[in-house]
């Protein structure tokens, strides 16, 4: 009976020892981590001057339709009547026909505001984030129609099912509390 | 910008050889800084400059929805501890495998179908490896949380983590229909799967390759009610197994159940059958699905082969045996293994096909010749990552290999036990043998 009982006690000793251990090793794990942590969260976010418009956006996020969609940074606009975003290279005519059209959505609005400017608006609902209009107005205009991811969207995966393809590394975890890299703020901030 | 202008200051340096270098650079910096303007399109100037509009035209302003409040991701941390607090009372307090069930609905609800199971502490495992191997990245601490409380949660009181708190537990919990039970062989054999599942999923996140255990994770398109066909079929063909093999993916795949089985050995408490004395009656050994509950151990048996101790040398001098053996196909995988990291992948492609450069349809390759990389740089890159495959795969060769033989080795441990037990590191916490079991306080 006594032999049993110093077994039992012993038996207690070894579990104590090992719980002790693995509390402590967690609290060694969880301490290191800590040394680094940060007390923001982090978001999926497109660097615009990286991205070369390869189109995986519209393919490659977990959603349908994607979460990225192009964001239209108006300070950069030059108002074009001929603009490479919104027209195709080979357009028959500088319309809102749908056979001139790039986008292939028709998620591009444009309004006339006065000779010869035309504001393009972007309709977020129909926009698949193809980045088309994004190659089309980077190479023949200002630039001012690129990617974003939009975070009321965006599901947040914790690694990005885009970012793991993006043959430019072009997306990566920003903070949340600076969600989104607008072009046109670009202009303000001399270090960009 | 003014890195690019300075890198580019440094490369024209290299042809010039007059005293007052600095006025040519001045003048090569003017000149860098036209062509930027002119041609490179991250320049701050514009091809079309704005228009000046004469009909009093206001410019509206992009929006930029905020992403999801910081506080609610903390109100998350909050309602996990609430569930694995609701979920540890109901298992060993109040006993009660009703409060158990309402609960996994409310966890599926919530951490499932509204937070679309992300966040989860599975997946935390890999943002925790990826802290301490990639300088650059720090882990939030809301994510850091949600790894380490459970752990610590299943340290005192076992898996109520499991029972409750887990979406992907809940909803495989909750089709449970007409639970089969394995034998015990084929249970110890596919209880393997996890082991190798942890050890690839750290191996991956540490060399910044991928997040497999969220890639693959089988219920976050059910949850999202969205995902490639492929991930759908599999979520579904996991929940039809999940009728019959009860919990398949906790019991043969989650790389967290093994740390969470790992505290809940040694767990200070933990869910009983029986409220005070077990009178043997055997009604709860068919109520568990999971086939985690142990029966009493028949020493007269055991006494009698007679092969007790002698088997129990023999594996424990086998065990470095099986970490050799792990260490071994560790290091023979590790170049089949970093091909899934997309930087090795593309310098073995274009090593392998140079004809590829002159495919215009390859996006990745034509993106990397676009950017003017040198093609050396990307070698030595990707040489860089496969060297740490190289490592961290004889590692995970080794800690599987030390698996193995513990598992083997415990086949033949004999621990005396008079009554039905749950099985401290499988025992999931449901609370169903509770139900089972006539005795009354």
């Amino acid at each position: 009976m006594e032999n049993n009982s110093k077994s039992q006690s012993r038996r207690k000793f070894i579990r104590n020892g090992v719980r002790a251990s693995l509390l402590l090793s967690l609290g060694a794990v969880s301490v290191s981590a800590l040394r680094k942590v940060s007390g923001d969260d982090y978001v999926w976010q497109i660097d615009p001057f990286k991205c070369t418009q390869c189109g995986r956006c519209a393919t490659e996020c977990v959603l349908n339709p994607s979460a990225v969609k192009c964001l239209h940074a108006f300070d950069l606009c030059g108002y074009c009547d001929l603009c490479g975003g919104y027209l195709k290279p080979d357009a028959n005519a500088q319309s809102t026909a749908a056979e001139n059209q790039l986008c292939p959505t028709a998620a591009i609005e444009r309004r006339f505001i006065e000779e010869p400017y035309f504001e393009y608006h972007i309709n977020e609902d129909l926009c698949i984030g193809c980045a088309k209009c994004v190659a089309g107005c980077t190479s023949f205009g200002n630039g001012s129609m690129h990617l974003q991811i939009m975070h009321h969207i965006c599901v947040n995966c914790n690694e990005c099912s885009i970012a793991r393809v993006c043959p430019s590394d072009a997306i990566s975890r920003v903070k949340a509390s600076e969600a989104y890299n607008v072009k046109g703020d670009f202009t303000n901030n001399s270090e960009a | 910008m003014r890195n690019q202008l300075n890198q580019n200051k440094n490369q024209n340096c290299f042809g010039l050889r007059i005293p007052d270098i600095r006025h040519k650079l001045k003048y090569l910096l003017f000149t860098f800084a036209f062509f930027l303007f002119t041609f490179n399109l991250s320049a701050q100037k514009q091809r079309f400059p704005k228009p000046e509009f004469d009909t009093g035209y206001t410019q509206p302003t992009p929006v930029t929805p905020e992403p999801r409040a910081l506080a609610m991701e903390y109100f998350d941390v909050l309602v996990l501890l609430l569930v694995l607090a609701a979920a540890t009372y109901f298992a060993l307090k109040s006993r009660s495998r009703q409060g158990i069930l309402w609960l996994s609905v409310f966890t599926l609800v919530y951490f499932g179908f509204y937070r679309n199971g992300c966040i989860c502490s599975i997946g935390a495992i890999q943002n925790v490896t990826l802290t301490f191997f990639d300088p650059a990245y720090a882990i939030s601490l809301t994510a850091l949380l949600f790894f380490v409380i459970p752990l610590v949660v299943t340290l005192f009181f076992g898996r109520t983590f499991c029972a409750g708190a887990c979406p992907l537990g809940a909803i495989q919990d909750l089709v449970v229909v007409k639970p089969i039970s394995l034998p015990k062989w084929l249970n110890k054999t596919l209880g393997l799967i996890p082991y190798l599942y942890l050890s690839l999923a750290v191996l991956f996140a540490a060399t910044g390759t991928d997040f497999i255990i969220c890639r693959y994770d089988p219920f976050v398109g059910i949850f999202r009610m969205d995902a490639k066909f492929l991930m759908i079929v599999l979520g579904i063909a996991f929940l039809l197994m999940g009728m019959f093999v009860a919990r398949p993916y906790c019991r043969f795949l989650c790389p967290y159940g093994v740390l969470l089985s790992w505290m809940s050995r040694f767990s200070s408490r933990h869910l009983t059958i029986t409220p005070s004395k077990c009178i043997q009656c055997k009604l709860c050994t068919h109520s568990c699905p999971f086939d985690a509950i142990d029966f009493p151990t028949n020493e007269k048996e055991v006494v009698k082969s007679g092969l007790g101790p002698k088997r129990f040398i023999t594996y424990a001098l086998v065990i470095p045996l099986w970490i050799a053996l792990g260490v071994f196909v560790g290091a023979k995988s590790h170049t089949f293994l970093s091909k899934a990291n997309q930087d090795v992948y593309l310098a073995e492609l274009l090593i392998a096909h140079p004809e590829l450069r002159n495919d215009p349809d390859n996006i990745d390759v034509q993106t990397f010749l676009a950017s003017g990389k040198p093609m050396e740089q990307l070698v030595s890159e990707a040489t860089a990552i496969r060297e740490k495959f190289y490592i961290g795969s004889m590692i995970a060769g080794g800690f599987m290999g030390l698996v193995i033989g513990m598992t083997l080795l415990n086949t033949v441990v004999f621990r005396k036990r008079q009554d039905y037990e749950p099985h401290k590191g499988n025992c999931f916490s449901c609370a169903r043998c509770v139900d089972y079991c006539p005795v009354e306080k």
